[in-house]
């Protein structure tokens, strides 16, 4: 079965506002959680530097031995990324729903503060259930 | 008439005509709307009491409007004098055309003769909302709260609303609901009208 392993959501200055990691493997401390999303902010903006290609948008998709991670920026520089088993499908249809969500119950909501780490309870619950969902619709193939 | 066209533009609100127009409002515009409403209230205040009542009156206003508006499209401007009439105008009447469906229920106090509820399973103005840990039992069910407060107390029934969260079993989130609280002699004058 394939699986999703974390999620991560970085503000456009790379600082981790929303981790949550699924399952045993891939499992990490606070600390690591952050240098990853610091990590990668920094390696997407070099990779949009380095681009052949003029206008782009930085990198969407890493392919390792051990995983996949697959990226999406939204218009504002908010990242969202997912850390899977390598081959795992339909991720970028998932990190655009997340983005969904995070517009309607994080950006909606008038007690979180921008840029700040997300705790908001009804993103949490939708979050499960997306996932959860995504993980039957992967299941039943 | 001047300008007769298939569709009117009216540049003034005041011009445009009371009866019905398009019923419908972005819910995503109105959720920015209603969240910035709270934290520009939120910046005001430094208590939550506080946040609460300027919420309240700030639907206060919202229900007096309504009132007189729903009673002019509805009701050919006749307006309910009974206290289950004027609860069932506000249950039904105008929970349909501000939230685009009936409330879930209206009951009556057990405790009390003098207490009605109005239940919602997800209000609305709270669909987005998540209330942090730290706010306790605030409700942004206020601003709802205060716009049956509105309607009420300008139909001639007054009366102290309040929005609560209640826990609902075999649920994650707990419902809303509305506690109306009506005043001694609404109950007085309906005791006479019998």
């Amino acid at each position: 079965m394939a699986a999703i392993y974390s999620l991560y959501i970085i503000n456009k200055s790379g600082g981790l506002i929303f981790y949550k990691d699924y399952g045993s493997a891939g499992r990490m401390d606070t600390n690591d959680s952050l240098r990853v999303a610091s990590l990668w902010h920094s390696m997407h903006a070099i990779s949009q530097q380095l681009s052949p290609i003029s206008g782009c948008s930085g990198t969407e998709l890493l392919e390792a031995d051990t995983f996949d991670l697959h990226c999406f920026q939204s218009l504002t520089g908010t990242k969202f990324f997912v850390v899977c088993e390598p081959g795992t499908l339909h991720m970028e249809g998932l990190l655009k729903y997340i983005y969904e969500l995070y517009t309607d119950y994080v950006l909606k909501n008038p007690f979180y503060e921008m840029e700040m780490p997300i705790r908001c309870e009804l993103f949490d619950i939708n979050l499960v259930q997306a996932v959860q969902k995504d993980r039957v619709a992967l299941l039943g193939r | 008439m001047i300008g007769v066209g298939k569709v009117k533009q009216y540049s003034n609100v005041l011009d445009r005509p009371l009866s019905k127009g398009k019923q419908e409002v972005s819910l995503s515009a109105f959720a920015f709307l209603f969240s910035e409403l709270v934290q520009y209230n939120q910046t005001q205040v430094d208590n939550i009491a506080e946040l609460e009542r300027r919420l309240e009156d700030a639907g206060y206003a919202v229900g007096a409007r309504v009132l007189e508006l729903f009673c002019h499209r509805e009701k050919g401007n006749r307006r309910e004098t009974r206290l289950l009439g004027i609860l069932s105008f506000v249950h039904s009447t105008i929970w349909k055309i501000l939230f685009g469906k009936v409330a879930d229920s209206l009951e009556k106090g057990t405790e009390h003769e003098d207490e009605y509820m109005i239940s919602e399973k997800e209000l609305l103005v709270n669909r987005f909302i998540s209330i942090p840990k730290d706010m306790g039992a605030f409700n942004c069910g206020a601003f709802v709260a205060g716009i049956v407060k509105g309607v009420l107390d300008n139909a001639g029934f007054p009366a102290v609303v309040t929005a609560h969260f209640v826990p609902v079993e075999g649920q994650q989130r707990p419902r809303t609901t509305i506690l109306i609280k009506f005043a001694e002699e609404v109950l007085a004058r309906e005791a006479r009208l019998g």
